[in-house]
């Protein structure tokens, strides 16, 4: 027979730990992707020679490995006196760390949409606003879906990585109670399974838009 | 009235136009021939503003394109310009891509864009397509729906940059007819083309453009009939 000592109360304990999971993960890709679309945009409008310092920038990001991004993240800072609170600094870093990946992305998506499609909106006298606004956005959007949304599921599970900074979120809440009740697979498939329903209806929404955009 | 004096552009090391100079009254269907890399193309894209010039001006109803002050956004709206690809806004619908511009550039209410947009695809015989997305239709019907999608911002000019030269053979027709109906009504056109009949049909005057130069220009009787240039006869005679 089955039996184990976990509680309703230490399931409450993972449940604490998912909500600070999806908080990380929410800030992050939010910011990273409001960060992304400026910097993929700008990429896209300087050319490759005028944007190559925020190329460089985001290639540190996309090089280093999460796990040291926040470490000498936090170093910095304590350094800088900035008195940040873990749950800071993690959303900062991960939103560059997202940020950096996402601005590819968008890069992409922009380049994607032809320029003859552009030219056509320009000379129907939209300003390069509109023209961004209304048959750009919504044509990359369509192309840097599945690449966001792959980006967006890859953001949550690293941001288990923000345990290093002394932060309980899903991961760290699982190892708490694997060390207390000495019952690792059962409680690491808790884990995973609240992980997948997490990130089950992301997946889902991707595949529903595109279902819904491939009408045009 | 278009004006157009001693316009130089280049590409690099390549000058594509060589000092043109044309002028074009208000009603008058002018089209240009000539073959590949003769500039023809590029002097429709340099009159809307999509291109700059190195040198000379083109004016448009007394406004000088090129200049700084001028308000290239504005000007458009006037210059109405289709392209050799249809260029459908690939997420609207046929009536949301002729009600875009009207909306947001020229800040029509909705029911007024959409009235204009079925009146315009209606007369280009679209007005049974108005809730298709583009990618279903033919490449004729997204051509005639990018003409009233131009049509839509009541222009005073119409630019056609060879608008069936990337259809199949048997949807050329449809386009051509749409150009002619547009021509019998009296609207003002600059047409690249390499439809030589068509041309010759719905033209008051003909330009042959040879290498970023304007050849020859004349009535499309006396372009066709009796040419003068030695580079046009052999491009007529290859043509034929």
């Amino acid at each position: 027979m089955f039996d184990t000592a976990l509680t309703l109360a230490d399931l409450g304990f993972l449940a604490q730990g998912a909500l600070m999971t999806l908080a990380v993960t929410a800030v992050s890709v939010i910011a990273g992707t409001l960060l992304g679309v400026i910097f993929g945009v700008l990429r896209n409008q300087l050319g490759t020679y005028w944007s190559l310092p925020i190329t460089f920038l985001l290639d540190i990001f996309r090089s280093v490995p999460l796990l040291i991004q926040l470490v000498l993240g936090n170093a910095a800072q304590s350094i800088l006196k900035l008195g940040w609170a873990p749950f800071t600094t993690s959303c900062v870093v991960l939103s560059l760390y997202t940020a950096a990946y996402c601005t590819e992305i968008v890069r992409g998506g922009i380049s994607a949409v032809p320029t003859t499609t552009r030219r056509a909106a320009r000379s129907l006298g939209m300003t390069w606003w509109q023209d961004m606004r209304y048959i750009v956005a919504p044509l990359a959007t369509r192309v840097s879906l599945p690449a966001w949304i792959g980006l967006t599921l890859g953001v949550m599970k690293d941001s288990a990585l923000v345990l290093w900074l002394g932060l309980i979120e899903l991961l760290r809440a699982s190892q708490i109670l694997v060390t207390r009740l000495q019952e690792p697979l059962f409680i690491l498939l808790i884990c995973g399974a609240i992980y997948f329903i997490i990130s089950f209806p992301i997946a889902r929404l991707g595949g529903y838009l595109e279902r819904r955009w491939s009408n045009d | 009235m278009i004006e157009i004096e001693n316009v130089r552009k280049s590409f690099g090391q390549l000058e594509v136009l060589k000092g043109i100079n044309l002028t074009v009254q208000k009603g008058e269907v002018l089209t240009i021939i000539g073959g590949s890399g003769s500039g023809k193309s590029t002097l429709l894209t340099c009159i809307n503003g999509l291109e700059t010039i190195d040198a000379g001006r083109i004016v448009v109803d007394g406004t000088d394109v090129h200049a700084k002050a001028t308000d290239l956004n504005k000007l458009r709206r006037k210059l109405g310009i289709v392209f050799q690809q249809f260029n459908a806004f690939p997420h609207l619908t046929v009536l949301e891509n002729v009600m875009l511009a009207p909306v947001k550039v020229l800040g029509q209410s909705k029911a007024e864009a959409e009235a204009m947009a079925v009146k315009q695809l209606t007369h280009v015989g679209l007005g049974d397509k108005l809730k298709v997305y583009p990618s279903r239709m033919s490449g004729g019907q997204q051509q005639r729906m990018a003409i009233a999608r131009a049509l839509a911002m009541s222009p005073a000019y119409m630019l056609f940059d060879e608008v069936t030269s990337a259809l199949d053979p048997q949807l050329v027709g449809e386009v051509l007819d749409t150009l002619r109906m547009l021509a019998s009504e009296g609207m003002t056109m600059i047409c690249v083309t390499h439809e030589m009949k068509f041309a010759r049909e719905v033209s008051d005057r003909v330009a042959f453009f040879h290498k970023g130069v304007m050849a020859e220009i004349a009535p499309p009787e006396e372009l066709f009939g009796a040419p003068k240039n030695p580079e046009l006869q052999t491009f007529l005679a290859a043509t034929h």
